[in-house]
Formats: structure tokens, C-alpha cells, sequence
């Protein structure tokens, strides 16, 4: 701790800051633009002046950046000191001058930091009288809109975009007061974490386009947490709606998973929660009320038929447990292919069995050195790149730091790290994204992939590598010479051999000693939740059993049968069932089969737990109660068990759940219950500045409506309510005086960049335990089925069955194709074809198109679209020649 | 068709010479510019997507470079390039009225190029040449102690 | 007088041959330091009492010596020859270079040896195109003469150097930004500390010194630091100085005198005085970013000192000099417009603040002034002081603008009362 005088107060602060993050901790308030507390200092913009003092008989001091200042003992700054003040006035004044004063009509009015500082600093009357600086803007793509006049450069876009999310088209041009940022020419933005810039960039240039369709003020909308259902790492985001639509999705700043940031998918995949699509109305073949629709679910339920249940990895915990509860645990199938669900299975064993950590996305960045088996993160769990293109400094940062140079000191560390990275290793099918910042990578089928593993894994354990600069020989050492390794794999090529490998090499480094961490990326949301919960089988199980056993009724829930299996299998499945319920929240190909239909509502209607691929319980809230019959899946199974007409409340499903499953106890303790109260009060989901709530219905209605309640969470869907401080699970909406963007988020944090108060929301239901071991046997077979391995390509668009749904996500799913290389097209005599046929247990003619990192025994398909759905990778065959 | 190429393999080759002394590719991206624009007298959008691969550079990263200096020359520009100082010790001894004459002479002004694509006019900080106020450069000429008079034979020298 | 850089320059304008050079005592400092250990070199240098010929005055030897030595320090260090010389006024490293290439790059191998550098750049603006193909021939011979490469003169030190011509902006003369030039990067400024020393060029420990500062070094070497500090007249530092004046003055020229020279003395004996019907109204004692000095001031020393007590800097020693003829607020709004132009963009006071400056100048000289002008240009004046901004490059700026408002507020009142200029009919 260090003592140190603000405005002649004393304080103590944690050692190693800056005094900006003292002040910001501290409570005060003091402007600033360049400073991101993830990407730290770099001193441009100037505005979080101060007035330093040598000591206390120091009178006249001097004007410094209070980011650029180590908050050290003795060190004495005032913020109110008039010198500073006028600084800070005179600087927001300089960037205003060519700020066009389009408040009105600006995207980010009302939520914006520019505004927020322009009056902190209080500046309000403009000297300024020549013309403006004007600038072309670009279109960036369905994303992100550009609209370069607000700009005030503070360099904050590139710094983010280029050097934290590893980026390359887009940055900064010209100079002097002409600086750009941009692209070189007008493009869609490539990197898969550009919607970031939306909260990064304090004012509106960057702003989100899928909002822009159907925009709403901040102060306007009506928001829950929600935990991102669009991967398995479980990002922690703001849901936002208004008329009854989704609008938009913010990160909500969790410090354990994923900070400030989240990825494209999870952003801008929510559009289909707007779907017209959306199953809005309880449906009965031939029947159209809904009362009849439930009774007679309820009767066909209470005349006890055979129960079969299909559940989903993109359900919650608590709609998968009453599925369970409802059909049997030796009725309830995981709904997935029997390839995923082993998979799933093995990471869960590793995690459960295993002596070594899986870090949080957040402790992701403080290993040393990465290797990479099998998992293409980028398009699979894109916040763990992320994580990663971090992990790659932290070995070169220790140069830095040697030669005193404080964490927070970003301008200083890029001189001194320059481009100079960490040891980091991939070995993968193919190229990814992440190659760029690898030492060395390696490319080979899953037997090579396998094969490598296991040398590196019998390298580190005979210390037996050679100096050679093979690949194998390379990360062994770099792994054994290291203090903090991280193994990173996944489910991805669907392989439980790669999962073991990870493991056995985490192991090795275990034994010798290794702080060592373990990460894997599973398929969906709740892929690890529902392994936890533990089913009678996959959904290849299921199918056969159906065949087997006549007149059985399928429960299904939130499952599209034809996207998780075969074409064949799914048809018989659904005939073989003699009837077929229904829960869903979009129509697909398996709605028209189902003889009951139940709509669900999506993250953004219904209440939930997910597990993510750590092993973390996360809660989501409903964010509006919508107006037509959709309802959370659980609620639906609660009301057929019990035969009621209304559910029981979230609370009391959770309760039945952590009883009678142990390893979900911590449950209970991951939110306030619904009865909680701030003295006597809910926690609103609206603002305390919510606009036109008594003439939104007036249409309909003049009479002001009784607003719906929600038994389900302390929340009130209003703006009646505590408006202050929530508890970490259950903020609304970041806010506080003086302070309307998302910059507010430091007044929410024990000190700025740290710990939410109250601490992060979520826990760990899994932890390694000392003795445990998860090192596999040899278990390899190479399956000799075909001249070509078939594996799946993972696309952060087009591989997430709803997000793909999205209109803007849309847009960005590459063509399907079957990817291969040149070799391999030539050795089928294929050279100049466009379109080509890959036969094995599926069978598929797509156009071409060649990737050169593959070996020639592989061939890609993609993982989710249209023409591939339903295929179980990975599989063997063959391209069909002429 | 493949467009044709705008960094020559000559180009090319003096590029990748520079990369010997260098600890990364990226750090000849400035010379690279200025090779490109020995042989382009600019450097055009598909020099930088040529220019990419060379460098292990995107194209942006390679413009965000460019665009920073006064010398690259992002635009096409004529086949000489009139680089007349204004700055203080020139603007104290008369440049303008050199530019004066020059405007009349090529009816062009600063930022500006002739209609037979002959010259280019811009304006440049300070030659390092004061005591020979005012002074200017066509291509690597420098010419000092200007008089507008002198005009007319200097611009001769250049076709 | 001694004029140990210039003695040798010859008249017709052609560079010293490496022979030519030789002749004259080039390369003896080197052999000499060769014998040395790179310590006694670096003592004797801070003996000298040089100071960086660059504008700031920085005492060399001392610079030197923050670069780490010894087992534990990087094999790699960097020597850079500063010679952006984009200040306006300013034209002394021009004739050095042009005239002496050898001289600079002797400099530079000794002080790489001093500090045990390995590789070497000139780092030359872009206009000063017959420098370069001068730089190039020598860099030629002394690699043939085995003065640069590997194992020099038979020693262990090896080093080379390398030519390496700017594109272009002011900015890269502010040593860090230098630095990013060179690694082919946009050059602004870098923080500091770390400073180049420890961490520089890709990293590595690098040194930035100003041509003239190295061209001194040679002569240090083979005379000593005593006879250094003798033929200067300054206290605070040795040697000589390239002193310049450009303006209306009857020789604008370049001479080289010793440190301490007095204002007057210049102008007066060297440059002739004022040419005939001129005045002289002011001057910027070292270039374009110096506070004005008046006819008052002719009898002080221009050394870093004296020149600072009277309240501007005697930062390149090349002065431009206003004479009564020539408006003060326009030759403000020519420095402010250069200024604004070549600020990098990185910083809000400069990057806003400059152009602001300048239409606010722009519009007195258009007659379009008003009254509260002279306060918002004070403000900017003070919004641009040192520590404000990132680098020295605005407070820089603001060093002409806020003595002229102090010397010759007469014009800028004038300006805006009367609407007009009148030193523009
Ligand atoms: C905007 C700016 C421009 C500069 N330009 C030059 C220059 O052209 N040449 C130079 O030697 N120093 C220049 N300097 C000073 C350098 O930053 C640095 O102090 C100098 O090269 C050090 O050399 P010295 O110690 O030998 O003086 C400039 C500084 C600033 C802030
Ligand atoms: S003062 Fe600021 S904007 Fe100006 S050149 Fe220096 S760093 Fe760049
Ligand atoms: S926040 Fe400190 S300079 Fe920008």
C-alpha cells in the first residue's frame, strides 16, 4: 500500500497504480479518453491533468497526466486545483472544436463519454468560430457504423482493434490534425472482436448498426443481465429491449470471465431472438386455443405414456433438469451426436477427475507459454483467442518490468516489448487465425495430431528433447522450460483422443512441478451443464432405442433434430415416436413433426443457469415478459409434472435441483433469491430516466397497463425500484452520476479494472483436486474408413445454429465449401474443378476451395450450415473423381 | 486476367535487400515506400496490396505508414515535382512571390498538377538552406537565392 | 581561432575524399580511442564538457553513460546520427555533412565504440538529396579503408553503418519518433522513460546524438578534452558552435565560433548587420522554436546559459532574424502554420491547439481579428507549455508566439483595431 494526498487528503492505495485508477478507485471523478483500464495508459489525449506537488511546501506544482503518474508513496496531485481545472477545460475545448454538435441525432447520445467528460470539466461556451475538420466515413460491414466527424482521437479504436484484438485492416492514417481512423478503403471489418469498438470508442463514431435498425436511447430500454449463449465460454452480457424486441447486447463487465470485451457472434447474434420465425403461440395440430393446447398436453402427460426426452446443450440447467425430471433420468437423452457427447464426457471427466486447473478466460492471460491441440479457438470460443493474444506478451512484459516499468504503463511496455512474443504452439488441421502470433505451429490429421502430442508428452517427461528446432522437440522444451503453461483444446475435431493428449501433457507438466493450467472449448452453452447433469445417452442413443420401442411419446426440448442428426436418423426418430411435444423458440425443420408445440423463450424471455466450459455457473434473467404465450422451458415442464396452470417459481426449481444433484449445491448461492430487496425494494430493469411508459400503449390502450411481475428474480420490469448499487449477478444497467456511458462501470468495481463490489458473479462448481489424475492409457485407434479424414471447419459465423440466424451475422457466413488443398484436389484429378462431392457416411457436393496449410489426407466441411447439418464429424471417405 | 504487376520484381528484389540488417520485415516498410515510389513516382492502392506479402504487413498497416509521411505520395503526381520552402526564412525573403510566378507561369497552385502532367507543386517545410533564401527543389535539384526572373530557365531544364 | 569542424570544409563545395580527410588528421581520434577502454572514452567525452548540439544541450558523456554496460548488458546497441535538421532556420548539419561526411561518421564509430554499439544509422531528411550521395561515397570508403565493418583497424570492435533518408515530417527529428521512423513505423514520439538508452531502437539500448554533436567528437579524441573546453568562451560547456543567420541580414551565412559567442558579435561582425533601409526588430536565437530575443539582447553569450536567462533558448544556434519590415504576426502565423502542419497527431493540445493558433493568426492578418484573440492565443500559449503535452514538439511552437505577444503585442492590437495589416499595404 502507498500513501498518497489528493486535494491535501490522504489515502491509501494498492501499490502499483497509476493515479488516475487511484483517483477513479477512490470515487473521485476526473475526466479522461485514452485510458481503457484493460488496455491502460499511453498519455495522448491529455485530459486527466492534474496538478502535481514535489511536497507539502510545494504551492505552484505542476500540470501531469494523472494516468502517466505512479500513485506512490508520498505522491501528492490536486484535481480541483484551478491550473488543472482550466487545463481540463481548455483540452475538452480543443476536442470539441470540431466535434460536430449532433447530439440529437447521435447514436451514442445520452450513453456517451465524450458528453459525460464535456460537462465533468465544464466546459460549456465554444471560442472556436473557423470551420470545421471534415471526414468521409466508410461502411465497415453489417457491424459497426462509422461516423468519423465525432472522432476525437484517442487513439483508443486502434489500440484496441489492432494491438489488443490482433486486427489488421483497419488503423490510424495521415496526421496532424488530420489523423484517420478507419480502414484503407471502406470494408466489412474482419476481426471478430470489431464490436467492441462500439464500447471503446468514447464517443459516437463507432456505433452498433443492428441497434440502428430499430435504435432506442439507453435511458430507453429495459435490460437484464444475461450470460451470452453463443459458445461455451459463457460471457457475461446485457440484454436490452424495448417494444417488445431485442435491441441490442453490451458486455457486462465480469472481471473472472470476460472483462471489458466480448466477440462478434455474441454481440450481433442476438437478431434472431426478433425472428419472425419465433414460436410465439402453444400449438396442437389441428387445435388453435391455448388452454386446449395445455389441457390436452397435460392430459396426453397424465395418461403416463412411454417418455422418451431430448434435451439441449443450448437449454438452460434448469429446463434440462425438469425435462429430466418429467421423462425419467433413464429416459433423458443429451440430445447431441454420440461423437459430441463423448467428447463433452471426456473434457467433464478431465475437469472432474483431473489434479490440474482450468483457468477462468480472465487467469487465461497470466500463463507464460501456450500450446494449442486440435481447437481452432477463434472460431470456436473466440474470447479465449482473445485471452490469448494477451498470454503472448506476458513473457515479453517481463523485460519491461525489469527495467521498472509499471504494468499500467502501455506506452512504455510497446517500446520496450516491441513485437517480440511469448512460446506459443499450435497443432491443427489447418491454419488459424491465431497463427500469426505462434512460435510454431504443426499440421496433420488427427493421427498426427495425436502422434505429436504424445511425443511432446513423452518428451517433457524424459526431459528428452533435442535441440532440434522440429516442432515436437520446440514446445517440449519451451513447455518444460516454463513457469506457467497453458494447454488449450477443445471439442472441436470432435476427437476424445485430442481431449486426452491435452490432458496427459497438462499432466506431465503437473508432475514436474508446473503451475500449469488446462482450457477447453466445448460446443454450446451449456454443453458442460448438461454433462454434468448426466443423461441415459446421446442422441444417436435415443434414436436407436425409438426403434426398438413402439409408441413412445418424445419430449423435446429446445432441439432440432434434423440440425443434430442425419437426415435418416432424425425422420425415423420423429416416426418412430408415437407422439411428439414440442418446446422451442424458432420454428426449424423438426416444428412441423411435433404434435404439441410449447414456445420458449430464448436467453432474452426466460430465467436460467448455464455452465460454461470451465466448469462456471453463471445465472441469465429474463429481460422483458413477453406479450403473447412464451414461456422459460422449465416453466412449461414444471406446469405439465405438476399438472398446473401456473409454475412454480425459478427459486423453488433450482431448490429441487441442488438437492437432488450435489454437484449443482453451489447453485443456490449464484443470485439472490427472488425475494430479495434493497430495504424493500426491487431492483429495476429500467432506468430511473425510462421515457413513455404511459403512452407506449396508448394505442392500444390509454389506461396505463399494471406492469407484469417477475416471481422469478428480485427484479421489477420497471423503472420502480432501487435505483443504485445491485448485487454483482443482478446489474440492470451500469450507471452513476455524472457518468451515463459504459465508463461507469469503475464506479461498480472495488477499484477500477478489479473485482466487481460484492465480487465477480458466477461460481466454480469444478475444482482439480490434488490427487487427482486424469492421465489416459493409450487408446488410439486410426479408423481406416476412407482416402480422406472429413472434419468439421468451425466459423464464428455460420457455425452457431441460432446466431446464424441473425440478419447482420448473416451476412458474414462464408459460402460453403468443401476446403482442401491443391494436392489433394490433384490426386483426384480434380485441378480446375469448382465443385466437388465428398462421400463417406454423408455425402455433399459444395464448390471449392483450397487451403494449402491442409495435409492431404484431410478435407474440411463447414460445421453448421445449411448443407451440412446433421453430418457426425468427424468421419472418413472419399472425394468422389469423375 | 491478373492485373498487372506495379511493384516490379526489380523493385521487389531492392526491397527484400534491405531486410538483411533488420531484426523484422516490417521495418523496411518505409524504404519499401520510398523503392516503390522510385519506380511509380507514387504509390497506388494495388502497390500496397502488392507491397503486403513482401512486408508480412496488411495493406492497412502498410497505408496507415504511408499516409503519416509528407514524401509518399498516396495520389499520382506529375513528372516533376516543384518543392517550393516556405517557411520562416523564406517567407521572410520573399517566397511567395515565387509561388506567385509560378502560378501564373504553370497556372497551377500548391497541391496541384498540370494538365500535361508535367508538374507537380507543393509546398515544403524548411530546406535547410536559409542563408541562400528562397529556395526550392525540382526532383533532387535544388535551386537557391531564387528570383522569379530565373523562372522561366529553371522550369526549362524540365520536360 | 580554432575552427576544428569547419577548418578543413572546402570553399568550392565538394566533400573531403577519405584521403582528403585523412590528410587532415581524420581517423587519428579513432585509432586513438581503439587504444582506449570505451570507459576512458566516455570520461573524457564528459570531460569535454560537450553538450548535445541537437537544441536541448544535453552534456553528452552523461547521456552516454546511462546506457548499460558490462557482461550483462545486449550484445545489440544502436548509434544514431540524428540529421533530420526540419527546423526551420536551421542549416548547420547540412554543411557538416555535406562538406565533411567523414568527420560525422569517425564521430559516430567512436561513440559507438564508447558505448559498445554494433550497428549505426544516419538518419538523414529526405530534401538533402546531394548529402545523401555523399554519405553513401563515404560510408564506401571507410568500409574499404576498414574503418566501419567488422574487427576496424584491426581492433575488436565492430560496427556498421548504414544511410537511412526520412520521408519527411518534422516530428522524426524528436529523437524517439526517430526511432519509430527508423523501424519503418509512424513516427510519434515514445514515452519516456524508458528512455533510448536502456530502450531504443527495436528495444535495444540506442543512442540519438545530433550530427554536430558527433562531428565534435573526433577532435575531442586526438586534442582533449582541456584544449575543448579552452576554445570555448562559454562556462557551461566546450568547444565551438555552428552559429547561422538567415533574414534580412547583409551575409546570411554559417560560421563557426566559439560556444559563447556573443548575439551581437554575430550579427553584427559575421553576418555584416542589417541589409540597407532594414531594422533589426527581433530574432529567434536558435531556430523556428525559440522565444524571440530583441535588439536589447545583442551583448548576451549564446550558450545554453545565458541565452536561457534571457528567457528563449539558444537551441540550434541558427538564428532568424526579423527585421522592421517584416510583420511579426505574420511571421507567426508562418512558424504556427508549419508547426500545426507537422505535429504528429498524437496529443490533443498540439494536434488541436496548433491549427487553432493558426487561423486565429490567419484571421488578424486577414483583418478578420477580435479583441479576445489575444487572450485565447494566450491561452495557448499556456494550454502548449512543457509537461502539457507529450513531446517538446508544441511547447516548442509556443516559444515564438508567446515572446512576440510579449515584444510586439503592439502589432498584434494593431492588427485587430485596424483590421488589417499593414506591413501587407
Ligand atoms: C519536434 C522536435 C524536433 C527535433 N528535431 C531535431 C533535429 O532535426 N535534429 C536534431 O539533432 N535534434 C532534433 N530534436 C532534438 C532531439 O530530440 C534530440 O534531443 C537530439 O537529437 C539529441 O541530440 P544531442 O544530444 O546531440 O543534442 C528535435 C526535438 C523535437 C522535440
Ligand atoms: S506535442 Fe503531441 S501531437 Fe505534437 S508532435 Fe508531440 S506528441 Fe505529437
Ligand atoms: S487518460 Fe491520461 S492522457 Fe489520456
Amino acid at each position: 500500500m502507498a500513501k498518497i494526498y489528493i486535494d491535501n487528503k490522504e489515502y491509501q492505495v494498492p501499490d502499483g497504480k497509476n493515479m488516475l485508477e487511484a483517483c477513479l478507485s477512490l470515487g473521485k471523478d476526473l475526466t479522461y479518453f485514452c485510458w481503457h483500464p484493460a488496455m491502460h495508459s499511453v498519455g495522448a489525449c491529455r485530459q486527466c491533468a492534474v496538478t502535481a506537488f514535489r511536497d507539502e511546501n510545494d504551492t505552484k506544482g505542476r500540470i501531469v497526466m494523472a494516468c502517466m503518474l505512479d500513485a506512490n508513496e508520498g505522491t501528492r496531485i490536486s484535481i480541483d486545483d484551478q491550473k488543472a481545472k482550466d487545463f481540463r477545460a481548455g483540452n475538452i475545448e480543443a476536442l470539441m472544436i470540431n466535434h460536430p454538435h449532433d447530439c440529437p441525432v447521435c447514436d451514442e447520445g445520452g450513453e456517451c463519454h465524450l458528453q459525460d467528460m464535456t460537462v465533468m470539466s465544464g466546459h460549456n461556451y465554444r471560442r472556436y468560430r473557423f470551420k470545421k475538420r471534415t471526414h468521409m466515413n466508410q461502411d465497415l460491414g453489417p457491424f459497426i457504423n462509422h461516423e468519423m466527424n465525432r472522432c476525437i482521437q484517442c487513439y483508443r479504436c486502434v489500440r484496441f482493434y489492432n494491438d489488443y484484438a490482433g486486427g489488421k485492416d483497419f488503423g490510424v492514417f495521415a496526421s496532424a490534425g488530420r489523423v484517420y481512423f478507419g480502414r484503407s478503403e471502406p470494408g466489412t471489418l474482419e476481426n471478430e472482436f470489431s464490436g467492441n469498438l462500439v464500447e471503446v470508442c468514447p464517443t459516437g463514431v463507432f456505433t452498433d448498426k443492428t441497434l440502428r435498425k430499430h435504435f432506442t436511447r439507453k435511458w430507453d430500454l429495459t435490460s437484464a443481465p444475461s450470460i451470452c449463449h453463443q459458445c461455451s465460454v459463457g460471457c457475461n452480457t446485457l440484454a436490452s429491449e424495448r417494444y417488445g424486441g431485442l435491441r441490442r447486447i453490451m458486455s457486462r463487465f465480469n472481471g473472472d470471465v470476460n472483462g471489458y470485451f466480448l466477440c462478434d457472434r455474441g454481440r450481433f447474434g442476438y437478431e434472431y431472438v426478433n425472428d419472425e420465425k419465433r414460436l410465439t403461440r402453444a400449438a396442437q395440430k389441428n387445435t388453435t386455443s391455448v388452454s386446449d393446447v395445455l389441457t390436452s398436453v397435460k392430459a396426453h402427460i397424465a395418461s403416463r405414456p412411454k417418455m422418451i426426452g431430448i434435451g439441449s446443450p443450448r437449454a438452460s440447467l434448469e429446463s434440462n433438469f425438469m425435462l429430466k425430471q418429467l421423462v425419467g433420468a433413464e429416459n433423458f437423452y443429451n440430445g447431441i451426436p454420440a461423437n459430441e457427447h463423448s467428447a463433452v464426457n471426456t473434457v467433464l471427466h478431465v475437469l472432474q477427475h483431473g489434479n490440474v486447473r482450468t483457468p477462468s478466460l480472465k487467469e487465461i492471460e497470466t500463463y507464460d507459454t501456450v500450446f494449442v491441440l486440435g481447437e481452432d479457438v477463434t472460431n470456436t470460443a473466440p474470447m479465449i483467442a482473445l485471452g490469448l493474444r494477451q498470454t503472448v506478451k506476458t513473457l515479453p512484459r517481463e523485460k519491461a518490468y525489469a527495467l521498472k516499468i509499471q504494468h499500467w504503463n502501455d506506452a512504455a511496455i510497446r517500446e520496450v516489448v516491441q513485437d517480440d512474443k511469448g512460446p506459443f504452439f499450435i497443432a491443427t488441421p489447418n491454419t488459424t487465425r491465431l497463427e500469426e502470433i505462434a512460435t510454431s505451429v504443426y499440421h496433420g490429421n488427427t493421427a498426427n495430431l495425436v502422434e505429436t502430442a504424445k511425443q511432446i508428452e513423452a518428451a517433457i517427461k524424459s526431459g528428452g528433447w533435442s535441440q532440434d528446432s522440429d516442432f515436437v522437440n520446440q514446445a517440449a522444451k519451451a513447455l518444460a522450460g516454463s513457469k506457467k503453461p497453458l494447454i488449450v483444446s477443445g471439442t472441436g475435431l470432435l476427437s476424445c483422443e485430442i481431449i486426452q493428449c491435452a490432458a496427459n501433457i497438462a499432466g506431465v507438466l503437473k508432475a514436474a512441478s508446473k503451475d500449469v493450467g488446462l482450457v477447453y472449448s466445448v460446443p454450446e452453452a451449456n454443453s458442460m451443464g448438461m454433462a454434468m447433469l448426466g443423461t441415459a445417452g446421446s442422441l444417436d442413443d435415443a434414436v436407436k432405442r425409438t426403434a426398438t420401442e413402439d409408441n413412445m411419446t418424445a419430449v423435446i426440448l429446445e432441439t432440432d433434430v434434423f440440425y443434430r442428426t442425419d437426415r435418416k436418423s432424425a425422420s425415423a426418430f420423429l416416426k418412430n415416436c408415437n407422439k411428439k411435444i414440442l418446446l422451442d423458440t424458432t420454428e426449424n425443420e423438426t416444428t412441423p413433426e411435433a404434435d404439441f408445440i410449447l414456445p420458449a423463450g430464448t436467453f432474452a424471455e426466460s430465467d436460467g443457469t448455464l455452465v460454461n466450459n470451465e466448469g462456471r455457473a453463471q445465472r441469465y434473467y429474463q429481460v422483458f415478459k413477453p406479450n403473447n404465450e412464451m414461456r422459460s422451458s422449465w416453466a412449461w415442464l414444471d406446469m405439465l409434472i405438476h399438472q398446473s396452470d401456473e409454475a412454480r417459481p425459478f427459486d423453488a426449481i433450482v431448490a429441487e435441483m441442488t438437492d437432488a444433484l450435489a454437484v449443482f449445491s453451489k447453485i443456490k448461492d449464484l443470485a439472490p433469491a427472488a425475494n430479495f430487496r434493497i430495504g424493500t425494494q426491487k431492483i429495476p430493469r429500467q432506468t430511473h430516466r425510462f421515457s413513455g411508459r404511459t403512452s407506449i400503449d396508448a394505442a392500444i390502450d390509454v389506461h396505463e397497463p399494471k406492469p407484469p411481475v417477475d416471481a422469478d428474480s428480485p427484479m421489477s420490469y420497471t423503472m420502480e425500484g432501487f435505483h443504485g448499487k445491485q448485487p454483482s449477478a443482478d446489474i440492470t444497467y451500469f450507471w452513476a452520476p455524472g457518468w451515463n456511458s459504459v465508463q461507469s462501470i469503475n464506479k461498480y468495481q472495488i477499484e477500477v479494472g478489479g473485482p466487481l463490489h460484492g465480487g465477480n458473479p458466477g461460481v466454480r462448481l469444478i475444482e482439480p483436486g490434488e490427487n487427482g489424475k486424469a492421465a489416459f492409457k493409450e487408446v488410439y485407434k486410426i479408423p481406416k474408413a476412407g482416402a480422406v479424414e472429413i472434419l468439421p471447419l468451425w466459423n464464428i459465423f455460420g457455425s452457431g445454429e441460432l446466431s446464424s440466424k441473425s440478419q447482420a451475422v448473416a451476412k458474414r457466413v462464408p459460402v460453403a465449401s468443401v476446403v482442401l488443398s491443391e494436392q489433394t484436389l490433384e490426386k483426384v484429378h480434380h485441378k480446375g474443378a469448382e465443385q466437388i462431392t465428398v462421400q463417406g457416411n454423408f455425402e455433399v457436393t459444395l464448390p471449392i476451395r483450397i487451403d494449402n496449410s491442409l495435409p492431404a489426407d484431410v478435407v474440411l466441411l463447414p460445421y453448421g450450415a445449411n448443407e451440412t447439418k446433421g453430418f457426425h464429424f468427424p468421419f472418413y471417405g472419399y472425394i468422389k473423381s469423375e | 486476367m491478373a492485373k498487372e504487376k506495379v511493384v516490379s520484381d526489380e523493385a521487389k528484389k531492392e526491397i527484400e535487400k534491405l531486410f538483411h540488417h533488420l531484426p523484422h520485415k516490417q521495418a523496411a516498410c518505409i524504404d519499401a515506400l520510398k523503392i516503390v515510389q522510385k519506380y511509380n513516382r507514387w504509390v497506388s492502392d494495388q502497390a500496397l496490396e502488392e507491397l503486403a506479402p513482401i512486408l508480412e504487413m496488411s495493406p492497412n498497416e502498410i497505408d496507415s505508414v504511408a499516409t503519416f509521411y509528407n514524401i509518399i505520395f498516396r495520389k499520382p503526381v506529375g513528372r516533376h515535382v516543384i518543392f517550393l520552402c516556405n517557411s520562416v526564412s523564406c517567407w521572410i525573403m520573399g517566397y511567395e512571390d515565387i509561388r506567385k510566378a509560378i502560378k501564373e507561369k504553370l497556372q497551377i497552385d500548391f497541391g496541384m498538377t498540370t494538365k500535361d502532367n508535367r508538374f507537380t507543386f507543393l509546398p515544403i517545410p524548411c530546406l535547410g538552406t536559409c542563408d541562400h533564401a528562397p529556395a526550392l527543389i525540382i526532383d533532387e535539384d535544388l535551386y537557391r537565392d531564387l528570383k522569379p526572373a530565373q523562372l522561366d530557365e529553371i522550369l526549362a531544364k524540365y520536360e | 581561432m580554432e575552427r576544428p569542424l569547419t577548418q578543413h570544409i572546402k570553399k568550392d563545395g565538394t566533400p573531403l575524399s577519405l584521403k582528403e580527410y585523412e590528410a587532415t588528421g581524420g581517423y587519428e581520434g579513432l585509432k586513438k580511442a581503439l587504444k582506449m577502454t570505451p570507459a576512458e572514452v566516455m570520461n573524457l567525452v564528459k570531460d569535454s564538457k560537450l553538450r548535445g548540439r541537437g537544441g536541448a544541450g544535453f552534456p553528452t558523456g552523461m547521456k552516454w553513460s546511462f546506457v548499460p554496460m558490462g557482461e550483462d548488458a545486449p550484445t545489440l546497441k544502436y548509434i544514431v546520427a540524428n540529421g533530420d535538421e526540419m527546423e526551420p532556420g536551421t542549416f548547420k548539419d547540412r554543411l557538416l555533412i555535406e562538406g565533411n561526411p567523414h568527420q560525422l561518421i569517425e564521430g559516430m564509430i567512436i561513440s559507438g565504440f564508447a558505448i559498445g554499439a554494433s550497428m549505426s544509422y544516419i538518419f538523414l531528411r529526405w530534401a538533402y538529396h546531394e548529402a545523401a550521395r555523399r554519405v553513401l561515397v563515404a560510408l564506401d570508403e571507410a568500409y574499404r579503408a576498414g574503418y566501419l565493418g567488422k574487427n576496424i583497424l584491426g581492433s575488436s570492435y565492430s560496427v556498421d553503418m548504414e544511410l537511412h533518408t526520412s520521408v519527411g515530417r518534422y516530428i522524426c527529428g524528436e529523437e524517439t519518433a526517430l526511432l519509430n521512423a527508423l523501424e519503418g513505423k509512424r513516427a510519434n514520439p515514445r514515452n519516456k522513460p524508458p528512455f533510448p538508452q536502456v530502450s531504443g531502437l527495436f528495444g535495444k539500448p540506442t543512442i540519438v546524438n545530433n550530427v554536430e554533436t558527433y562531428c565534435n567528437v573526433p577532435h575531442i579524441l586526438t586534442k582533449g578534452a582541456q584544449w575543448y573546453m579552452s576554445i570555448s568562451k562559454s562556462e557551461g560547456g566546450g568547444g565551438t558552435k555552428l552559429y547561422g543567420a538567415s533574414g534580412k541580414v547583409k551575409r546570411p551565412a554559417i560560421w563557426e565560433l566559439p560556444l559563447g559567442t556573443t548575439l551581437g558579435e554575430i550579427i553584427e561582425e559575421y553576418a555584416g548587420g542589417m541589409q540597407d533601409g532594414y531594422k533589426l526588430r527581433g530574432l529567434l536565437p536558435g531556430g523556428a522554436s525559440t522565444d524571440f530575443l530583441t535588439p536589447e539582447h545583442l551583448n548576451i553569450k549564446m550558450d545554453f546559459e545565458e541565452v536561457a536567462k534571457a528567457g528563449s533558448r539558444m537551441g540550434t544556434g541558427t538564428i532568424i532574424v526579423m527585421d522592421d519590415k517584416t510583420c511579426p504576426v505574420g511571421m507567426c502565423l508562418n512558424l504556427e502554420q508549419f508547426f500545426a502542419q507537422e505535429s504528429c497527431g498524437w496529443c490533443t493540445p498540439c494536434r488541436e491547439g496548433l491549427p487553432w493558433t493558426a487561423k486565429i493568426l490567419m484571421a488578424l492578418e486577414e483583418g478578420k481579428g477580435r479583441p479576445e484573440d489575444i487572450g485565447h492565443l494566450t491561452f495557448q500559449t499556456h494550454y502548449n507549455a512543457p509537461g502539457n503535452t507529450f513531446c517538446a514538439l508544441a511547447p516548442g511552437a509556443m516559444e515564438p508566439l508567446q515572446s512576440a505577444l510579449k515584444y510586439f503585442r503592439e502589432d498584434f492590437d494593431e492588427h485587430i483595431n485596424s483590421h488589417r495589416c499593414k506591413y501587407h499595404n
